[in-house]
């Protein structure tokens, strides 16, 4: 289990110090897949080499196992690195040392012998899918193979921890989806605990069983994926999960009533019901945006709706809405929203 | 200078035959005086380039301030000396270390001296060209400071470094002719003690179109090796 207690980290710059985390508090559990998002400059990459003490916290504490990881002198800071592994968005290969030589460098180091090591690595390039690429330089390699030896480089050492920090972020869609599938390969199989910081939604959506959204350095949202998804209560989540949305609303802001229609589950999705809405009261509603995910089994989605006339024919549609199952009905204000539940 | 009888077919017989007799042992001795004062000066160089890198405050192994500004200030110093004053500066140094400061074996004294604050620079400049997320990554394994400079900083910059132990080859084969001045061997001395100072100045030019061509050869066989060691150039 990793704790993050009441992490804050500020940076000095000549214009002052900058807060890039503040009081930040998160639990890992041993076997999750925890997503961190947030948009650039949020904090993510700071957090992330906080964990692993290549940034020191200015303040708190991260606790792994019990240990208080900023307590720890160079050495045990040293084998804790063996024990919680990283890998990046660019790779970070060595360039002049072929992919075996990359994925036995860190058992090298720990001084293992280099038969052995190479034996070692050799299992470990099976693993991700590229034994015939040992003797290959990085730069004969493409993004997502790259990635695969940075990922067998990072279990060599047999981590507990694996922490990628935004390692899908220069791949393209389809390989980003090969190397998010293997990542959750190697949660499963080797029960490795993975801390994820992207900025894509996706990416949580696709592996992660829980997910901490961050914003100017705070975590705004915090939970299971699919509460996460279903029911997003920060600004900032909002406009991570439904971008199109946020857009959307953010053009149309200028004026008229609108509510945004939240549903979940199969159930909901199949009723017609906005059509119904215009039929049974009378209401023309405008769709301004519609956006759906799916979350493991169910789909998640939202429909921000422009209602015309007054606060009456407003008030009609929420309770007309909200009367059909598995649905919530938010009524947009200028800044985020509020909720209705009648 | 006078040039009227230089090229005379005597002249150029006389040249001919010093070309056979004399400079096969004054290429010899400008070969073995650069290399052995590039490989000293490389074993002098090399670690204060890399501390010059590792010890800056936001290097792998910070060093102190006061430490980091003397080794800068140092080999600003050496650097901005001109060679041919140095090697005279140097003399009592090239004494106690050679016994002389007469002859080949002697100068090569002055030139490690001459060349190994400028080799530092040179090796600052190749490590700075390693990508600093790869040294992160090294970190983030567990590496120490050591294990960093000798398993990915200097290994990563191999070719950088051939390319630039390469110009310092030759710029220390410029220096070996000056040294010709002080009493160093090789085609500097023949040059300016056979060519200019007897007239022969046909003997001047041989000694003047060797150093380019072994400088050429240098040069090709340092670019071509820098560029067969880098495998990020593979396709």
């Amino acid at each position: 289990m990793i704790e993050l207690r009441n992490l804050s980290k500020q940076f000095e710059t000549s214009d002052g110090s900058v807060d890039a985390l503040r009081h930040i508090n998160l639990t890992v559990q041993d076997g999750d897949i925890y997503g961190i998002i947030g948009m650039s400059g949020a904090g993510k990459s700071t957090l992330v080499r906080c964990i692993n003490m290549l940034e020191k916290p200015t303040e708190g504490s991260v606790i792994w196992d019990g240990k208080d990881l900023g307590a720890m002198s160079e050495k045990e800071l040293r084998a804790m690195r063996r024990r919680i592994t990283m890998i990046f968005q660019s790779f970070n290969l060595l360039m002049q040392r072929t992919c075996l030589k990359n994925v036995t460098l860190p058992l090298r180091l720990g001084g293992m012998k280099n038969s052995e090591a190479e034996k070692r690595g050799m299992e470990l390039l099976e693993l991700v899918g590229l034994p015939d690429k040992a003797n290959a330089y990085p730069a004969q390699l493409s993004g997502g193979q790259q990635q695969r030896v940075a990922i067998a480089r990072a279990l060599a050492t047999d981590p507990e921890v694996l922490l990628c920090d935004e390692a899908t972020s220069a791949l393209d869609p389809k390989t980003t989806h090969a190397i998010l599938e293997l990542i959750r390969d190697i949660n499963r199989k080797l029960g490795i605990t993975v801390i994820v910081i992207t900025h894509q939604m996706s990416v949580v959506q696709e592996i992660c069983s829980h997910v901490a959204i961050l914003e100017h350095g705070e975590v705004v949202e915090e939970g299971e994926v699919s509460e996460v998804f279903s029911n997003p209560k920060a600004n900032a989540t909002k406009n991570l999960i439904y971008p199109e949305l946020s857009d959307g609303a953010a053009i149309l802001a200028e004026g008229g009533q609108k509510i945004r229609v939240i549903y979940n589950g199969a159930v909901a999705s199949r009723e017609p019901m906005i059509a119904k809405m215009a039929l049974d009261c009378g209401i023309l509603a405008s769709i301004l945006g519609a956006s759906t995910r799916s979350v493991g089994d169910l789909a998640y989605g939202y429909i921000l709706l422009e209602i015309p006339g007054g606060p009456a024919e407003l008030a009609k549609a929420v309770t007309y809405l909200s009367s059909i199952p598995d649905i919530i009905v938010q009524v947009e204000a200028e800044y985020g929203s509020k909720e209705v539940r009648p | 200078m006078n040039f009227a009888n230089a090229f005379t077919p005597e002249r150029l017989q006389e040249a001919w035959n010093c070309l056979l007799i004399e400079f096969p042992f004054a290429i010899w001795e400008t070969l073995y005086s650069t290399l052995l004062a590039t490989l000293f000066a490389i074993i002098i160089g090399l670690p204060l380039g890399v501390l010059l890198v590792t010890g800056e405050p936001k290097g792998i192994r910070p060093l102190p301030k006061v430490l980091m500004s003397f080794l800068n200030v140092f080999i600003n110093f050496l650097r901005s000396v001109p060679f041919i004053i140095l090697m005279v500066m140097i003399i009592p140094l090239t004494r106690v270390i050679v016994g002389t400061s007469v002859g080949t074996v002697a100068s090569i004294v002055p030139l490690t001296v001459a060349a190994f604050p400028f080799i530092a620079r040179l090796v600052e400049s190749s490590l700075r060209e390693v990508n600093p997320n790869i040294i992160e990554t090294a970190q983030a394994m567990g590496a120490t400071p050591m294990q960093i400079i000798t398993h990915v900083m200097l290994p990563e910059s191999v070719p950088s470094l051939i390319t630039n132990f390469t110009l310092a080859i030759t710029t220390i084969m410029g220096y070996t002719a000056m040294s010709g001045a002080v009493g160093g061997g090789g085609l500097g001395k023949l040059a300016l003690a056979y060519g200019y100072q007897r007239y022969r100045y046909a003997v001047l030019y041989l000694a003047v179109i060797v150093l380019v061509l072994i400088t050429q050869l240098i040069q090709s066989f340092g670019t071509w090796l820098a560029r067969k060691c880098d495998k990020r150039l593979k396709d």
